[in-house]
């Protein structure tokens, strides 16, 4: 009836397991008596999960984001305080458990935090800089979202009934197989990432086909904010690259459940392949993270600086270049894997090869900031401290692409070091840049300010404080992933480490606090213009929320910084002799179904439940089939009503001249 | 103003279902990168029998060469069923949907008969890595192909219930491009499967 599921399954084994658990539910039931208090079901029900407004999507996403942050950066202060208090004893993890914690940490820092956030930028900002009413697939959007939460709902899960994986967040066999991983840790891991990689892969397809399709007449492809372009080019990356890894976990998956043989030792099976497949995913899923990211430094530079970009169309080339090149450095991760020396050159080659395109980027910022009217806003900070601390990444790894230097260095914690020195300035900074640049937008009144830049400087300092010592550590020799080690020259290093992850603490803390002091004073900070930086891009042309429609009328793109031209021209904010009646996709509770049952599903699978397994994929199946049958997807919203938004639009706007 | 307002909208609906094929070719270009790798897995694997049979012991070139007219005849009759769309005939395009349908049934029917004999014989997925890569491989093709006729039945109930209108049309425009794609991964199969496997 319930597979391999028992009343073992929970964690009363370890006090530390089981308070894992109980912080896990105490969280989840502190969310639902709030919102029962708040009577607020109803609303979140109607206004928002079952939404397909493509701003309340990336809303959503944007939620799911910054609650995984704080998940996966628990586990993060978690390895540093045993590493900093594990010299020749065990801390105060077993290993097996702080293998759990490496292995979440990675894979919820990569799929449930920085995937999301960067979709849920994409989607409030994308539709609004590129002129339209929504994105090309709505509806597809919102499973997309769902698919997303139920791949982390999953994770979390794992931390209350069961275990979750101890392979790392790459997932290796053979010690990812059935033989040496017999429990159900890596089938968390794999169903968590198979469903949210197929929301992954259509966010993509949607993305293509919204950005190819959907532009406002007159914005040609070289006048797309350089956003728009990057988010191109990373959705190209997800529409092809994810299904490398849905192969590769299938294959995972085909092997720990019906006993094949891909990847086991034995049997004719090959384990190297699956470390192939599954880079030819994580390469260009790190560009697909990180393009973006850049995409958001190109509009915060050129609004703060007020000028406009330095050398656009060279980002533009240099984001393609780096889009293609992507796919060709893959064996970069597995240098020792054994091929031939002519092998490793030619990967080694590529990667030092795409970092020209990147290094093109650090200059079109530079330049644009060269002789600017500089503000330093909390966006601009982010930004700032990002090219400072990404071009050191950039040169570590330039070393690490040389294969004799990356035999020497492999798997040590000059690597950690690397990849976040990576992964943290360029992708996290980038996505926090973006989320104080649009929070106005998105919600209609300020983001605090000093908070923010906080926020900042714990997150700098913290950053340096807790990779750079890791960094020497790796070149002294100290294997990535460690419970206990013996040599005592290591900890001093280990303890700064630990410091810097408790400065970044402070960071997290500065990022509530902006929320909470923010939403408190939102009466007294409202943006009445829609436009509070001067923005030169077609979002800051509309209110701020937006309208559920965008624009009233679609507006007429004249050039590359639309908005800029049109208030220069003195055509901006002008109103239209009449409005038409617009038609306006029509909510629908079948995206949150089936998130739910694909939860289900994935549970189902890791548990070897085989009728549940059945039964939700039927109601998937038929979900589908009834939505897809259904011709009648939207609605019209009246002139009138129309013309009752825009008029108040119009007397907030005159409420501040 | 009624009439220039219909246009409009028709205009939209137009733009809507252009949008929905280049998605959806977007997304049979995803699905062609996980056949490429299956593919790659498989050709990679063809050693690993692990002392078990190989593909000279267990492919039958007859049944492979019936598979195959079945699905390229299929394909042909799907043509016949979109030309009928064209025309508006909607008879005629049931009855080449169910003709289609026929052929693709034959086909699951004959690669589950081979599977069923293969496992009877010891030969399963789980005996070496060159049968698990082949079950695989052909078995996503046959999965593939079993959606494809679910989907041709839920469209011939759209056609008989709805008729041709314009979101049934672009529905079986897509359904097209679907079985025309499987059609392709088939011949690379037969290509890449089965004549090597025999030669």
């Amino acid at each position: 009836m319930f597979g391999k599921l028992t009343i073992d399954a929970l964690p009363f084994y370890s006090p530390i397991a089981a308070g894992g658990a109980a912080v896990t539910v105490g969280g989840a039931l502190l969310v639902a008596i709030v919102l029962t208090w708040l009577r607020a079901w109803k609303y979140l029900w109607t206004d928002w999960l079952t939404s397909v407004d493509h701003k309340r999507i990336g809303i959503m996403y944007i939620v799911l984001a910054l609650i995984m942050l704080l998940r996966g950066f628990v586990d993060a202060l978690m390895m540093r305080a045993q590493q900093a208090m594990a010299l020749n004893s065990g801390g105060y993890l077993p290993p097996e458990h702080f293998d759990q914690i490496f292995s979440s940490h990675g894979t919820i820092m990569i799929f449930f935090m920085a995937m999301p956030f960067m979709t849920g930028l994409m989607n409030v900002i994308v539709p609004l800089q590129i002129g339209t009413r929504d994105v090309a697939f709505p509806w597809l959007n919102a499973v997309s979202l769902w698919l997303s939460a139920a791949g982390a709902a999953l994770v979390m899960v794992s931390l209350v009934i069961g275990k979750f994986s101890t392979a790392g967040w790459t997932g290796y066999p053979p010690y990812s197989g059935i033989e040496y991983n017999p429990g159900v840790g890596v089938d968390y891991w794999i169903w968590a990432i198979l469903i949210s990689g197929v929301g992954s892969t259509m966010s993509g397809i949607n993305f293509i086909v919204t950005i190819l399709k959907r532009r406002a007449p007159g914005m040609t492809l070289m006048r797309m904010t350089p956003f728009v372009w990057t988010a191109l080019v990373a959705s190209v990356l997800m529409a092809f690259a994810f299904p490398a890894i849905t192969v590769a976990c299938g294959l995972l998956a085909l092997d720990r459940l019906a006993g094949m043989h891909f990847f086991t030792n034995a049997h004719g099976g090959n384990m190297m392949n699956y470390v192939n497949l599954f880079w030819i995913w994580g390469h260009p899923e790190v560009y697909i993270l990180i393009l973006p990211a850049f995409g958001i430094f190109s509009e915060v530079v050129s609004t703060f600086s007020r000028k406009r970009l330095f050398g656009y169309e060279s980002l533009v080339y240099a984001t393609a270049a780096i889009g293609i090149l992507s796919f060709t450095v893959w064996l970069h991760h597995f240098f020792t894997m054994g091929s031939s020396a002519n092998v490793n050159a030619f990967f080694g080659v590529m990667t030092m090869i795409i970092a020209v395109p990147t290094g093109v980027k650090v200059f079109n910022w530079l330049l644009t900031m060269y002789r600017g009217r500089i503000e330093f806003h909390p966006s601009m900070m982010w930004s700032i401290g990002f090219i400072v601390t990404f071009v050191i990444g950039g040169m570590t790894g330039v070393l690490l692409a040389i294969p004799p230097a990356d035999f020497l260095m492999h798997n040590t914690t000059f690597l950690v070091a690397h990849f976040h020195n990576m992964i943290i300035p360029g992708v996290l900074f980038g996505y926090l840049a973006g989320y104080m640049y649009w929070f106005p937008k998105a919600f209609g009144f300020a983001f605090h300010r000093g908070w923010g830049l906080g926020a900042f400087w714990c997150w700098i300092i913290g950053f340096y404080l807790a990779f750079m010592p890791l960094y020497l550590l790796g070149l002294k020799g100290m294997p990535r992933r460690m419970e206990t080690y013996n040599d005592p020259t290591w900890q001093p290093y280990l303890l700064v480490a630990a410091s810097g992850a408790a400065v970044v603490l402070c960071g997290i803390g500065c990022m509530v606090m902006q929320l909470y002091v923010s939403i408190r004073d939102r009466a007294k900070t409202r943006d009445l213009t829609g436009d509070p930086f001067d923005g030169r891009t077609l979002e800051w042309s509309t209110s701020s929320p937006p309208p559920p429609y965008n624009f009233a009328v679609i507006p007429t793109v004249g050039d590359r910084e639309a908005f800029l031209e049109m208030k220069e021209k003195g055509i901006a904010y002008r109103r239209p002799a009449a409005y038409e009646p617009i038609r306006i996709p029509s909510n629908t509770p079948i995206g949150v179904i089936l998130g739910a049952f694909g939860f289900v599903l994935g549970f189902a699978m890791v548990w070897h439940i085989w009728w549940l397994v059945l039964a939700s994929g039927f109601v998937m199946f038929v979900a589908v089939i009834v939505r897809s049958s259904n011709d009648d997807q939207e609605f019209t919203m009246s002139a009138s009503e129309v013309k009752r938004i825009e008029d108040q639009r119009y007397r907030q706007l005159g409420s501040r001249a | 103003m009624s009439v220039t307002h219909m246009s409009e909208h028709e205009r939209e609906e137009i733009e809507t279902h252009e949008q929905r094929a280049l998605g959806f070719w977007l997304y049979l270009m995803g699905d062609a990168v996980i056949f490429a790798l299956l593919f790659a897995t498989y050709a990679i694997m063809i050693p690993g029998t692990a002392g078990g049979p190989t593909g000279k012991d267990l492919f039958d070139l007859d049944n492979a060469a019936i598979e195959t007219a079945l699905l390229l005849v299929s394909s042909m009759t799907f043509g016949f069923a979109s030309l009928q769309v064209k025309a508006g005939n909607r008879g005629a395009v049931l009855l080449w949907l169910a003709i289609t349908f026929l052929l693709g049934a034959g086909f699951v029917f004959l690669e589950v008969r081979e599977f069923a004999g293969m496992i009877a014989r010891g030969a399963g997925p789980d005996r070496s890595g060159f049968l698990s890569a082949f079950f695989t491989l052909v078995g996503t093709h046959g999965v593939h192909v079993t959606m494809g006729l679910i989907w041709i039945v839920v469209l011939g109930a759209q056609v008989a219930l709805k008729g041709l209108t314009l979101p049934v049309a672009s529905r079986l425009y897509r359904l097209g491009l679907f079985w025309h794609f499987l059609d392709i991964a088939w011949v690379g199969i037969f290509s890449i499967v089965y004549l090597p496997g025999l030669l």
